[in-house]
C-alpha cells in the first residue's frame, strides 16, 4: 500500500466516523448518514482497489479511472456550492425578518 | 384627509438624518426612520428631530430596511408612502410632488427621477452608472424608467401591500420595478432635483457595489 493510500483511507474512515458521530448526536439525519457512508465508501473502495474508478469509467464511457473521480467530484463540489449558496440567501432573508418584526415590534398607530 | 407617511432608512447618516426628517415632517404626517444597525447617533438625532425611529439590531442593508419602513407605515396606517434617502440629496418639495401625483388617483406608484426634463443635473459617472442600472432593469424586467435606481417613490396602500421586496441590498432598487411590472402597477415618473453634495456621493453605490449588485440581480432573475 502507497503512502496517499494511506492517507486517503485514513481520511475516508474520519468522514465516515465523524458522520456517525453526528448522526448519533442527531445533528444529520439518516438521509445525509446514507449520503455520507456512500460516499466514504466509494472513496475507500477507489483507493483500495484503483480498478474500480477504471470499470466506471469504461461503464461510463470516459477515458480514465482518474478523470471519472475528477469529473464526479467536481459535479458534486459544484452541487454543495449551490446548495450553500441557496441556504445562505434563504438564512440572509430570515436574518432581515427577525431584525424587521423585532424593529416593529412595538410600533403602534 | 389621507394620512401620508415618509420612509427613511438610515445607516450612519447623523450627520444628515436631522434635516431630512425636519424637512420631510413639513410634507407628511408622519416621518418613519429606520435606522439600519447604525453604530453612530442616526437614531437618536431622528427621534429628536420628532421621526418615529425603528431600530434594526443588526445592519441589513437598504432593500431590508425599505421592507421595515413599509411594513412599519402600514402598521401605522398610511394612506399614502413615500421613500427619501437619508442622505439630503432629495428635498421636501419632491417628496410632496410624489404624494400629489398619488392623490390624483390615477397611479399606484411613482418614481422620483433625477432625468426627467432636463433636470439631470447628475455627474456624468453617476449617469453612467444610471444608465447601465436601467440597462439591466429593462433586460430583466422589460419597463424602462429614467432614473430606476432613485431613491424617492411613492405608493398608495392598496400598492405597498402587494408589494414583495426579496432583497436585502441595493439590488431593491430595480426590484420595485419588477413588483411594478409583475403586479401590474400603474406607473408614473415625476421629475424631481437632487442635490449633490460631496457627502451624498461619497455614500452612494461604487463601482464594486454596482457590480455586486447587478449579480445578484442576474442570479435571482433565473433562479427563482
Amino acid at each position: 500500500m502507497t503512502v496517499i493510500q494511506i492517507i486517503l483511507i485514513a481520511v475516508a474512515v474520519f468522514g465516515f466516523v465523524a458522520a456517525v458521530s453526528r448522526f448519533r448526536r442527531r445533528s444529520i439525519g439518516f438521509r445525509q448518514l446514507t449520503l455520507w457512508t456512500l460516499l466514504w465508501a466509494a472513496v475507500a473502495s477507489v483507493v483500495t482497489r484503483p480498478e474500480t474508478a477504471s470499470e466506471a469509467a469504461r461503464l461510463l464511457g470516459v477515458g480514465r479511472g482518474a478523470d471519472v473521480v475528477v469529473y464526479l467530484s467536481i459535479a458534486a463540489l459544484f452541487y454543495l456550492q449551490f446548495r450553500l449558496f441557496a441556504r445562505v440567501e434563504d438564512q440572509e432573508r430570515q436574518i432581515t425578518e427577525l431584525a424587521r418584526e423585532l424593529a416593529l415590534k412595538d410600533l403602534k398607530e | 384627509m389621507e394620512k401620508r407617511v415618509i420612509v427613511i432608512p438610515a445607516y450612519n447618516e447623523e450627520k444628515t438624518i436631522g434635516e431630512a426628517v425636519r424637512g420631510a415632517l413639513h410634507v407628511a404626517d408622519r416621518v418613519l426612520v429606520v435606522d439600519d444597525g447604525s453604530s453612530d447617533r442616526t437614531s437618536e438625532i431622528a427621534a429628536a428631530a420628532g421621526a418615529t425611529v425603528v431600530r434594526h439590531a443588526v445592519n441589513r442593508g437598504l432593500g431590508g430596511a425599505l421592507g421595515t419602513g413599509i411594513e412599519g407605515a402600514l402598521r401605522l396606517g398610511a394612506d399614502a408612502i413615500v421613500t427619501m434617502d437619508a442622505d439630503g440629496q432629495h428635498r421636501a418639495e419632491a417628496a410632496k410632488a410624489a404624494f400629489d401625483r398619488l392623490t390624483e388617483g390615477d397611479v399606484d406608484f411613482v418614481i422620483g427621477s433625477r432625468m426627467l426634463e432636463g433636470k439631470g443635473n447628475m455627474p456624468a459617472r453617476r449617469r453612467l452608472a444610471q444608465f447601465l442600472g436601467n440597462a439591466l432593469t429593462y433586460v430583466l424586467f422589460r419597463r424602462w424608467v429614467t432614473d430606476s435606481q432613485s431613491g424617492l417613490r411613492g405608493m398608495t396602500r392598496a400598492a405597498a401591500e402587494r408589494i414583495r421586496l426579496r432583497s436585502s441590498r441595493m439590488e431593491v432598487s430595480s426590484e420595485f420595478v419588477k413588483e411594478i411590472v409583475d403586479k401590474r402597477l400603474r406607473l408614473a415618473e415625476i421629475p424631481i432635483e437632487a442635490v449633490y453634495t460631496d457627502y451624498s456621493l461619497s455614500k452612494g453605490q461604487n463601482f464594486a457595489v454596482g457590480v455586486q449588485t447587478a449579480l445578484k440581480l442576474i442570479l435571482r432573475r433565473f433562479l427563482d
